[in-house]
């Protein structure tokens, strides 16, 4: 399974939550290639995710995709982040 | 492995600012002041927050300012900005921040390392808490499991 994790920049805040998605996926026995990525680049990063995390500002630039797109909040609270992504996996 | 060193000059607690702009600049400057950064790059980090909104609080009462690494990132590093008042950034969730973190990286991958141990600090819920009260280097030091 493929999740890209997209910030402004394509580190910082995107690649907390790159590390936090892969605790929180390794916790659930889920194998899955996460990925930190910014938004010069979504469309090429993007392409076959099933999944992208990030932040309320950039649902309007993620545009069209077949991904589940979560918005995370609090991008250290890994229960906020295992509840959000067994939601999208189920 | 840890986080880098913490020089006393990537730490200024208690801060007095009137703003989110103001706030992101001390952090700048402290990272100017240790040579990690030039002082443009605290331009660099407002117009990331001015471009694309407040998404850099990620987390109750935290910024994490950054920007794309450039040429004005001399090395990887942290500076650490406590505020005497928090100011808002305009989150939906996360205002009103009280502790700015301002991340340099010389390339994206040389983030992860670093944000990793982030993420081991930050996971207690109660780091953020504790570094908004610390009164000393030391206690950052401290919070941050750092040299």
């Amino acid at each position: 399974m493929k999740i890209v994790a997209i910030c402004g920049a394509g580190i910082g805040s995107s690649g907390i939550l790159k590390v936090n998605a892969e605790r929180v996926l390794a916790r659930l026995g889920i194998e899955a290639d996460v990925s930190a990525a910014h938004l010069a680049t979504l469309a090429e990063d993007a392409a076959n995710a099933q999944i992208i995390l990030t932040s309320p500002e950039f649902i309007g630039d993620i545009g069209r995709t077949n991904a589940d797109v979560i918005v995370v909040e609090n991008y250290f609270d890994t229960a906020e982040l295992t509840r959000k992504l067994q939601q999208a996996l189920e | 492995m840890a986080l880098p060193d913490l020089p006393a000059e990537v730490v200024a607690l208690g801060v007095e600012v009137d703003n989110w702009r103001d706030a992101v600049r001390a952090a700048g400057m402290a990272l100017a002041e240790s040579g990690i950064a030039d002082a443009s790059y605290a331009d660099e980090m407002i117009r990331m927050i001015e471009e694309h909104g407040p998404y850099v609080v990620i987390a109750p009462g935290l910024a994490l300012a950054h920007a794309r690494p450039s040429p004005a990132v001399k090395r990887d590093g942290i500076a650490v900005v406590t505020l005497a008042e928090p100011v808002n950034f305009g989150h939906p969730y996360n205002d009103p921040v009280s502790v700015v973190l301002a991340l340099a990286v010389v390339s994206a991958d040389a983030q992860i390392a670093l944000v990793a141990e982030l993420a081991n600090v930050f996971n207690d819920s109660t780091a953020i808490i504790d570094l908004g009260q610390a009164k000393s280097v030391e206690d950052v030091r401290r919070i941050l499991g750092a040299a």
